[in-house]
């Protein structure tokens, strides 16, 4: 293994941490807010409330770790990505300010401002789909060169399906892990109410979850037609997620075991997430970036990885302490 | 190819990013030490006040860390999306404390999530303080690493630049480099005084407002006494900086101080104009103090701007930047050592009013001097984005969109800042220290009987 498999295997993983932790978040409050409107939030919003309220901000590292670290084992990235994506990533951030700005003047503050937890809402629908276009461009196609600088056209990107096809599975991913984990969640502090409804929604986004997955497979044929064959080459990867989705499907359908329904869960999208990854290779950029031509130099990326090591031993403990007193501590998340 | 009007806007929007993620980036490294030395003070002497400063501290706390996260992941990622080319040079150099500071970011966010929800689930408040202290190292580490990015800019080294090549990149070297110790020092120790003046401001502020309750005076002399330690921190290690400016940034004092031509006995000035030709009116020397301040000796030879290539040079308004951090600095440690004999010494002078007055305006100050200090470090490095190496105008995206962006992102500050202020108050004006008290008090009385 090389160094650059090893960093781009971190960043990876630390991604697929935000997807998994920010999707139980933006998907949360998506279902604050339409309870809201249907005027059933006395079953969602303290539930809600006692799980994101204390790991928000750590949800929000794991995408800042993914960035800095991206710059500095990949810095040619910043010269691609960051000159294109100027955009796409500043309503990026703006979405994050909504939701951060609800947390901090809503539930830290005076709460109960009926419009703010309307766009805290919005915000978990949209942030997702903003992010997710990065994936999207990283296919190819989309940005030219144009005297030496890279340029991202908006029109063909818009335009193409694979695009949407992106955005509409990043939505219905975030909704079917949110209400999968609030199932378990909701259940674990003992609130029949909310574990029904939460099971409701799971069972709902579950059929559009995988039809929206297929599709991209097939509109990935058609525009990158080198990443699909890689693609299909890790077919097994595929079939044993789709199977541990059948089972999880499965668990919350029966009313048991929500909590392996999410173990199996988050196994299912890491063998997807994980698969798409390795398919990408060598490419971080289709077709003018490879993790080797953009790699850092021997030095920095040694530094970083034993970086990574030190603060990982600082990390996991306290990670380690802060799940135990806010998710596994039935009596806090009893509400007691 | 450099793109003329995405330069200036990228360092408008950038400006714009940074003078508003300062306020919470000072606050949030500054106010987790003080809500520890009062919890600290409230368990050993026993004393229901301090801790209850610790509480109300903490809430209004929490508001602003809130919104230096969202702030801070905004010039996070300003720094690619507008000086792509800078993070490409950058990343290969000084990608480890930026890395680093990410995990300090880390550590902080855990445990303040703890410490914020664990209130009253400790029997032993002992035990509720530990957790702040991981909030507090977290809190300076992260200045400590982000300071050091900073200095890299300034005094760039740890690697060799043979071709346009880079080789034998020593991250390490990169980060302890010159400017590294005093920056560090300058911008964590002068968080710390910010903190406790702006939560002096408050104290004051109710005081003058006509509460007499003795919390405010317990906590406007609890704060000033550590604005007076920190600010006189602050001064010493300003005069280090200026000795290293002096060695290895020579035209950013120069600039500074109008020191246009290199001399010996070389006086400071403070405020004044400049006329056309250049010569100074109306300001205040002070004899051989720039010499001493750049090399300890009155003598000494202070290098001036002659020496420098005229592209070469910052522009001269940044010595009213240079000046106001200065006058600042100096004026609040005068103020909090007043109040700190008069309080001693039993001077009646220190309840009145004006004074009162003075002490509310020493948190807006303090923080004006904040801005000013960075405007200085970042206007007076220009043109290079990292000196010798790499000029501003080179490094900034070519994307046409900033402007845009800027625009957007004016409007995000503007309602971020009213909000901050118009939910802190509120948050205050509900609960005022008295009722809590009263409440407090209730619920243990409830609890013996």
């Amino acid at each position: 293994m090389n160094l650059e498999i090893i960093g781009i295997s971190v960043l990876w993983t630390f991604l697929f941490g935000y997807i998994m932790i920010g999707s139980i978040d933006f998907g949360a409050s998506f279902f604050n807010a339409y309870s809201l409107i249907v005027e059933k939030q006395h079953i969602l919003t303290k539930i809600i409330q006692r799980y994101l309220s204390p790991v928000w901000e750590v949800t929000n590292v794991f995408l800042v770790f993914f960035f800095v670290g991206i710059i500095g084992f990949f810095p040619k990235t910043a010269f691609y990505y960051g000159t294109t994506l100027l955009v796409p990533i500043s309503i990026g951030v703006i979405l994050l300010a909504v939701r951060g700005s609800y947390y901090a003047f809503e539930t830290y503050g005076a709460r109960g401002h009926k419009g703010y937890a309307l766009l805290y809402g919005l915000s978990g629908l949209l942030l997702p789909a903003s992010l997710s276009i990065v994936l999207t461009i990283s296919e190819g196609g989309f940005i030219t060169m144009e005297n030496g600088a890279p340029v991202l056209n908006y029109w063909i990107l818009f335009t193409e399906p694979l695009t949407w096809a992106v955005v509409l599975l990043s939505v219905t991913a975030v909704l079917y892990i949110s209400a999968t984990f609030l199932t378990w969640y909701a259940n674990q502090a003992g609130d029949s109410e909310a574990t029904r409804l939460m099971r409701k929604y799971a069972l709902l986004w579950a059929f559009p979850l995988i039809i929206t997955a297929a599709g991209i497979i097939v509109e990935l044929r058609g525009h990158n037609p080198d990443h699909y064959e890689k693609l299909m080459s890790l077919w097994w990867m595929f079939a044993l997620s789709f199977i541990l989705f059948l089972l999880t499907v499965w668990f919350l359908w029966k009313k048991r075991n929500y909590g392996s329904a999410f173990i199996l869960l988050v196994i299912q999208f890491a063998l997807a997430f994980f698969g798409y990854g390795i398919s990408h290779y060598p490419y971080l950029l289709y077709p003018h970036l490879t993790l080797y031509d953009s790699f850092t130099n021997n030095a920095m990326a040694i530094s970083l990885i034993v970086a990574f090591i030190l603060g990982f031993c600082l990390l996991v403990p306290s990670l380690y302490l802060l799940l135990k007193l806010f998710l596994f501590n039935k009596q806090y998340v009893s509400g007691k | 190819m450099i793109n003329e009007e995405s330069v200036f806007y990228s360092r408008v929007l950038t400006e714009t990013t940074l003078t508003f993620h300062i306020i919470y980036a000072t606050l949030g490294v500054g106010v987790p030490l003080m809500i520890m030395i009062a919890q600290w003070v409230g368990i050993k002497k026993n004393d229901e006040h301090y801790i209850l400063l610790a509480r109300r501290w903490t809430r209004g706390f929490v508001i602003t860390v809130a919104v230096g996260v969202v702030t801070g992941t905004a010039i996070g990622l300003q720094l690619s999306l507008l000086w792509p080319n800078f993070m490409e040079l950058a990343g290969h150099i000084i990608a480890l404390p930026l890395f680093m500071e990410t995990f300090a970011f880390f550590f902080e966010a855990i445990f303040l999530g703890i410490y914020l929800y664990t209130w009253d689930r400790f029997e032993n408040q002992k035990k509720h303080l530990l957790l702040l202290v991981p909030v507090a190292i977290g809190g300076s580490f992260s200045a400590v690493f982000i300071t050091i990015v900073n200095s890299f800019m300034n005094s760039p080294q740890g690697f060799d630049l043979v071709d346009g090549k880079l080789t034998n990149v020593n991250p390490l070297l990169a980060m302890f480099n010159p400017a590294m110790p005093t920056k560090v020092t300058h911008v964590v120790v002068t968080a710390y005084m910010t903190a406790a003046f702006v939560l002096a401001s408050i104290a004051a502020f109710r005081m003058l407002t006509g509460s007499k309750h003795v919390y405010h005076k317990k906590a406007l002399f609890f704060t000033m006494k550590l604005g007076l330690i920190f600010s006189i921190a602050t001064a010493v290690i300003g005069d280090f900086s200026g000795k290293f400016l002096a060695e290895y940034q020579p035209e950013k004092l120069a600039a500074a101080e109008w020191h246009f031509e290199t001399h010996g006995e070389a006086p400071l000035i403070m405020w004044g104009m400049l006329d056309e030709n250049n010569d100074i009116k109306y300001a205040i020397h002070i004899p051989f103090a720039l010499s001493i301040l750049a090399h300890w000796l009155p003598g000494a030879v202070v290098t001036g701007l002659d020496q420098f290539p005229e592209d070469e040079i910052p522009p001269l308004y940044i010595h009213y930047l240079f000046d106001t951090m200065v006058t600042i600095g100096m004026g609040l440690v005068v103020l909090s050592l007043i109040y700190w004999i008069g309080v001693k010494r039993g001077w009646a002078f220190i309840h009145s009013k004006f004074f009162l007055v003075l002490s509310v305006l020493s948190g807006p100050l303090s923080m004006l001097a904040i801005e000013a200090g960075w405007w200085l470090a970042e206007v007076g490095r220009q043109p290079w984005i990292l000196r010798g190496i790499m000029r501003t105008s080179e490094a900034a995206t070519t994307n046409n969109q900033v402007d845009l962006m800027l625009m957007l992102f004016c409007g995000l500050y503007i309602i971020l800042g009213i909000g901050t202020i118009v939910v802190m108050s509120r948050m205050f004006k509900r609960n005022p220290v008295e009722q809590e008290l009263k409440d407090r008090e209730m619920e243990k009385g409830g609890v013996q009987k």
